[in-house]
C-alpha cells in the first residue's frame, strides 16, 4: 500500500507559493508575454498559439478538476465502506486492485479506454480518475483505520450512531490525511494530463506534442512550464486546505 | 439500581462470564474486582450493550435494557474508560458537551452546565474550556472524561479502570475528587479495576469476580473480615487490612472522651494507616486526634480494627 503523509518538509512550506505561483502563471498567459521569454534562447519560435494557451490551461485545470472531484467522490465511499468493521477481506482486495490500477503504465490505460471511448476527453478522463484514486483511497483507508480505539469506544459509548462516529469523529479526525492524498492525486494528475493531448484530449500536452513533431522544443518547454506552474498553484492551494484542516484537528 | 440475571457471554466455545447474578445497588459505587480475564470488562459493557449477552437479561430501573434501541441506552448511562477517548479534534467544552448534544438539548443550557461540569471536576471553566485535549496532562485529561459522562446527568455511571493510566499522584488525587464527586451526587457507580487498593477505597460494595463468576459481594468489611472463600482471601492479601485503613481518614474511628495522658497527636485527616504507624513508632496505643486546633476525641489501635463510621 502506498500512502502519503503530510510531508514535513510541505508543512514548512511558506504560503508565498499560493500567491507566487498562480501569479506567475497568469503573467505567462498574457499574450506575448511566454514568446518574448522563451524565443531568445533559440530553441525554436514560438509565435501565437491557436487555440490560445489561456484556453489550454483552462482545459487542463478542467480535466484535472473534474477527475478530482470523480476520485474523491469514489475513492471517500469506497474507503469508508472497507474500513468498517468486519470487512477487513474487502478492504485488503481494494488495497490490491487500487495499487494494481497504479502498476499499469498510463498509455496503457489510455489506450485500451479508446476503443470503449473513443479519442477525446473521455479516456483522458479516465486514466486520470484510474490513476488519481491510488493515493486517495490508499490515505483515506490510512487515516480512518488510524482513528484512535479508545477514541471510537467512547464515541460509541457515549451513544453515537455509526453515520454520527463517521461524521463527526472518523472522518474529521481522518481528514488531513485524506487532503494530503488528494493533494498527491491532483498534482500527479496536471503531469499525467498532458498525455491526454495524443488523444485529442486538448489541454497543456498540445504544444508539447506539437514541439516534438515539429522539433520545436520551445514549443515543448512552452507546455512544460506552464503545467509545471499549474501543478504548483495546485500543489500550494491544496496545501494551504490541508494545514488549516490539520489545525483544525 | 442494575439488576443482572443469569447473565452469560459466550465467545464460541469460550465462556466470558456465567451466570452471573448481581445488584448494583441505587446511588452506590460497586467496585467490580477481580484478576485480569475474569470478565469485568465483558460484564460491563454488557450493561450499555456494547457487548451483547449470550444469556440472562439486564434490569436497569427495574426495566429490561433490550427495551431501548442500544445508543438511546448509552445516551442515558455515563461512559469512563482507561483510554479516556477524548475527541482531539474538538474543546474541552464540545468534548463535555457531546450526550447533550446527541440529545438535541439547549446549546446555552448545554455550556452553561459545561462550565458547572468543569468545576465540579476541579477545572477552571475559563481557562479549560477552550483548551484541545493534547493540551491536557493525563489527570486533567480523566478530569474532563468524568465531566463528559456526567453532562446529561445521567442515573448510571460505567468505568472501566479509568484511573489506570494514571500516574500514582495523579491517580491519588483524582480518586479522592471522584469519591467527593460520588457522594455528592449519588450515583450509581459501576467501577471495574484490578486494582484491589482501588476496590477498597472507593467501593461501597466489591464484586470480587473470578473465571466469569461472581466470587463474593459485599462491603469491603464484609470482604476482608468474611471472606467467602480461599480465593477472596488470597487475593485481597495479608495486608488487606492495611490497605482498606489506606483509604480511610483517622477521623472515622475517632471517639469523644479523655485520651490517655501522653498521647501522640495527629490530624483527623490523616490517613488511618499512617496514624497505626505513628502508634507503632511511638508505642503508643492510642492517638490523640485534632482537627486544626480543635481536639475531637481519641482513637486507640483497637478501634482501627473496626468498621468506622463515615
Ligand atoms: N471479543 C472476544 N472474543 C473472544 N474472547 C474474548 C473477547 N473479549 C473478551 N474475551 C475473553 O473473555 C474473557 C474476559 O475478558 P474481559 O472481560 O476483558 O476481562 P477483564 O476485563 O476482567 O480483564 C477473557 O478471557 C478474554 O480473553
Ligand atoms: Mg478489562
Amino acid at each position: 500500500m502506498t500512502a502519503t503523509l503530510p510531508a514535513r518538509k510541505r508543512r514548512a512550506r511558506l504560503p508565498w507559493g499560493a500567491l507566487l505561483w498562480p501569479a506567475l502563471l497568469l503573467l505567462c498567459l498574457l499574450p506575448g508575454v511566454l514568446p518574448a521569454l522563451i524565443n531568445p534562447l533559440n530553441l525554436g519560435e514560438v509565435g501565437a498559439f491557436d487555440p490560445p494557451l489561456w484556453r489550454l490551461t483552462l482545459t487542463h485545470l478542467g480535466l484535472v478538476a473534474l477527475s478530482g472531484v470523480v476520485v474523491l467522490a469514489l475513492g471517500l465511499p469506497l474507503a469508508v465502506a472497507v474500513t468498517r468493521p468486519g470487512w477487513d477481506a474487502p478492504r485488503q482486495l481494494a488495497e490490491t486492485l487500487v495499487g494494481l490500477g497504479q502498476t499499469v503504465p498510463t498509455f496503457a490505460i489510455l489506450a485500451l479506454a479508446v476503443p470503449a471511448l473513443g479519442f477525446g476527453w473521455a479516456p483522458t478522463l479516465l486514466g486520470l480518475i484510474v490513476y488519481g484514486l491510488v493515493p486517495v483511497v490508499s490515505n483515506a483507508v490510512l487515516g480512518l483505520s488510524g482513528v484512535d480505539r479508545g477514541v471510537l469506544d467512547a464515541a460509541r459509548g457515549m451513544g453515537m450512531t455509526a453515520w454520527q462516529r463517521l461524521w463527526r469523529v472518523e472522518l474529521p479526525l481522518a481528514r488531513p490525511v485524506i487532503l494530503a492524498g488528494l493533494r498527491t492525486s491532483v498534482v500527479y494528475n496536471v503531469g499525467t494530463a498532458t498525455v491526454g493531448a495524443a488523444l485529442g484530449a486538448g489541454g497543456l500536452g498540445e504544444p508539447i506534442i506539437n514541439g516534438l513533431s515539429q522539433q520545436n522544443t520551445a514549443l515543448v518547454l512552452c507546455g512544460a512550464l506552464l503545467s509545471a506552474l499549474l501543478a504548483l498553484t495546485l500543489d500550494a492551494w491544496l496545501g494551504l486546505i490541508e494545514r488549516r484542516a490539520g489545525q483544525m484537528s | 439500581m442494575i439488576q443482572v440475571e443469569h447473565l452469560e457471554k459466550r465467545y464460541g466455545d469460550s465462556v466470558a462470564v456465567q451466570d452471573l447474578n448481581l445488584t448494583f445497588p441505587e446511588g452506590q459505587l460497586t467496585a467490580l474486582l477481580g484478576p485480569s480475564g475474569c470478565g469485568k470488562t465483558t460484564t460491563l459493557r454488557m450493561i450499555n450493550r456494547l457487548i451483547e449477552p449470550t444469556g440472562g437479561r439486564i434490569l436497569l430501573g427495574g426495566q429490561d435494557t433490550r427495551i431501548l434501541k442500544p445508543e438511546a441506552l448509552r445516551r442515558s448511562i455515563g461512559y469512563v474508560i482507561q483510554q479516556i477517548g477524548l475527541f482531539p479534534h474538538l474543546s474541552v467544552a464540545q468534548n463535555v458537551a457531546t450526550v447533550p448534544d446527541l440529545l438535541g438539548r439547549d446549546r446555552r443550557a448545554t455550556a452553561q452546565r459545561v462550565d458547572e461540569l468543569l468545576d465540579l471536576v476541579g477545572l477552571d471553566p475559563a481557562v479549560y474550556r477552550g483548551k484541545r485535549p493534547a493540551e491536557l496532562s493525563g489527570g486533567q485529561a480523566q478530569r474532563v472524561g468524568v465531566a463528559r459522562a456526567l453532562a446529561a446527568d445521567p442515573p448510571v455511571l460505567l468505568m472501566d479502570e479509568p484511573f489506570g493510566a494514571l500516574d500514582p499522584l495523579a491517580r491519588d488525587r483524582l480518586q479522592d475528587a471522584f469519591r467527593d464527586i460520588q457522594r455528592r451526587l449519588g450515583k450509581t457507580v459501576v467501577m471495574v479495576t484490578h486494582d484491589i487498593d482501588e476496590a477498597l477505597r472507593l467501593g461501597d460494595r466489591v464484586a470480587l469476580m473470578r473465571a466469569g463468576r461472581l466470587e463474593q459481594f459485599g462491603t469491603p468489611d464484609d470482604l476482608i473480615h468474611r471472606p467467602a472463600s480461599e480465593f477472596v482471601r488470597d487475593f485481597l492479601g495479608e495486608d488487606a487490612t492495611l490497605r482498606q485503613l489506606a483509604g480511610r481518614p483517622v477521623s472515622a474511628f475517632v471517639r469523644a472522651g479523655l485520651p490517655s495522658p501522653g498521647a501522640p497527636r495527629v490530624q483527623a485527616d490523616l490517613n488511618a494507616r499512617s496514624a497505626l504507624s505513628v502508634m507503632l513508632r511511638e508505642g503508643h496505643d492510642t492517638l490523640e486526634v485534632l482537627r486544626g486546633e480543635e481536639l475531637l476525641g481519641h482513637v486507640a489501635w483497637q478501634d482501627l480494627r473496626g468498621e468506622g463510621h463515615a
